[in-house]
């Protein structure tokens, strides 16, 4: 999971760091990711997780973090595994 | 803007009754669709007092003058990323480059009452859709310290044909925008809220200042509209104008964080992404609210409004 999120970052979050340098827990605001291109995160990891984010999780939050974004897919995930 | 709300019955009869008024005075003109107008001398007169107690609260600290054309180069208006953001509100321009077969085509189709537009190829020209679009590809690509100001003023094209007279397709804002460091455009943000709050309250006005958030497309637009609440990124000066229903926005505080400089390539002292806001007072729409405040007839408004619009 966490693997599928720094591939949609490399592709679509344009951060001026190394995906690779980037922590789970770092914060991606302060690395410099934009509100745009979170935007393109989010759609990013739409497409890459057959998911649809919930209202309630379109914000910013939501994509603050590599562990944020993981926890935030397995919670969509999760009810459909039933 | 953001007081969008389901239409309620007396909201939408009230606006009805101010769009009859404005037009039975001839303070306007119906412009043949919903959202257009003709304006009259005495709507103007509004107009240019308005812009005249804009530009003299931003007197000495408003930067160079920059007057725009409705139009922009549209190279820069893709870079605005309005198309992402506000597809349904744009409006692109078409023009005939065709031979006199396809022009024979075209006035058959008009004939005919079909889309003579299908026969019109894209230009290199777009409708703006906020005055300050036009300022930044102008820009020097390294903002010096402390930031630029400047004051400009232009039409704005919004696709959102409406009868309530507030909700223009065509309309001015003039515009005090600053590009340059975050801390530079938040307090250049924060600063004309205060000024615009005292400006417009000066004209009689009732006004205050809302957190809001812009009317984003789609479910990428939620999430945008989502983040501009959350870091209070949007102010609206509100007044009451076609309804006693809702208030509208007649002026609004913008930061843009680094949104403008990231996609015109614009770099702040600092060596970071420039930052940028900008203040813009709706020219109609404050016109019109205080039309809407003050009555119909100029002549008859309280003698303070008249010689601070007028002096």
């Amino acid at each position: 999971m966490e693997e599928t999120i720094r591939q949609v970052l490399a592709e679509y979050a344009q951060l001026p760091v190394d995906i690779a340098a980037v922590g789970d827990d770092d914060d991606l605001y302060i690395l410099g990711l934009t509100s745009h291109a979170s935007v393109n995160v989010m759609l990013g990891l739409e497409d890459a997780f057959d998911v649809e984010f919930p209202d309630a999780l379109l914000r910013k939050g939501t994509f603050r973090s590599i562990s944020v974004m993981a926890d935030a897919v397995r919670g969509i995930v999760a009810p459909k595994a039933d | 803007m953001a007081q969008e709300t389901v239409p309620d019955e007396v909201a939408q009869t009230e606006r009805a009754a101010f769009r009859a008024e404005l037009l039975a005075s001839g303070m306007l003109i119906d412009g043949g669709v919903d959202g257009l107008y003709q304006r009259s001398g005495a709507f103007e007169r509004i107009v240019r007092g308005v812009e005249a107690v804009a530009s003299q609260a931003g007197a000495g600290i408003g930067g160079p003058q920059r007057y725009f054309s409705p139009l922009m180069a549209k190279a820069a208006f893709e870079r605005t990323d309005y198309l992402r953001s506000f597809p349904d509100l744009i409006g692109a321009i078409g023009v005939f480059r065709g031979t006199d077969a396809d022009h024979t085509a075209l006035l058959r189709a008009a004939h005919a009452g079909e889309d003579w537009t299908a026969f019109l190829t894209p230009a290199d020209v777009a409708l703006c859709s906020a005055a300050c679009h036009s300022l930044y590809s102008t820009l020097p690509a390294t903002i010096p310290e402390g930031g630029l100001r400047y004051e400009v003023q232009g039409y704005c094209f919004r696709h959102e044909p409406s009868i309530d007279p507030v909700r223009m397709q065509s309309f001015r804002m003039h515009e005090f925008v600053c590009v340059g460091e975050a801390e530079d455009a938040v307090t250049h943000r924060n600063a004309w809220l205060e000024r615009g709050l005292e400006v417009l309250a000066g004209l009689g006005l009732d006004v205050q200042a809302e957190e809001a958030n812009d009317p984003f497309f789609g479910r990428a637009g939620r999430m945008l509209a989502a983040n501009q609440r959350e870091m209070t990124l949007k102010f609206e000066i509100t007044s009451p104008v076609s309804t006693s229903q809702v208030r509208t926005a007649i002026a609004s505080a913008n930061y843009h964080e680094s949104h403008f400089g990231g996609t015109f390539g614009l770099t702040a002292i600092d060596g970071g992404v420039a930052h940028s806001s900008c203040f813009g007072f709706g020219l109609e729409r404050i016109c019109l609210a205080l039309l809407a405040r003050h009555g119909m007839n100029p002549d008859q408004w309280p003698e303070s409004v008249r010689s601070a619009l007028w002096r």
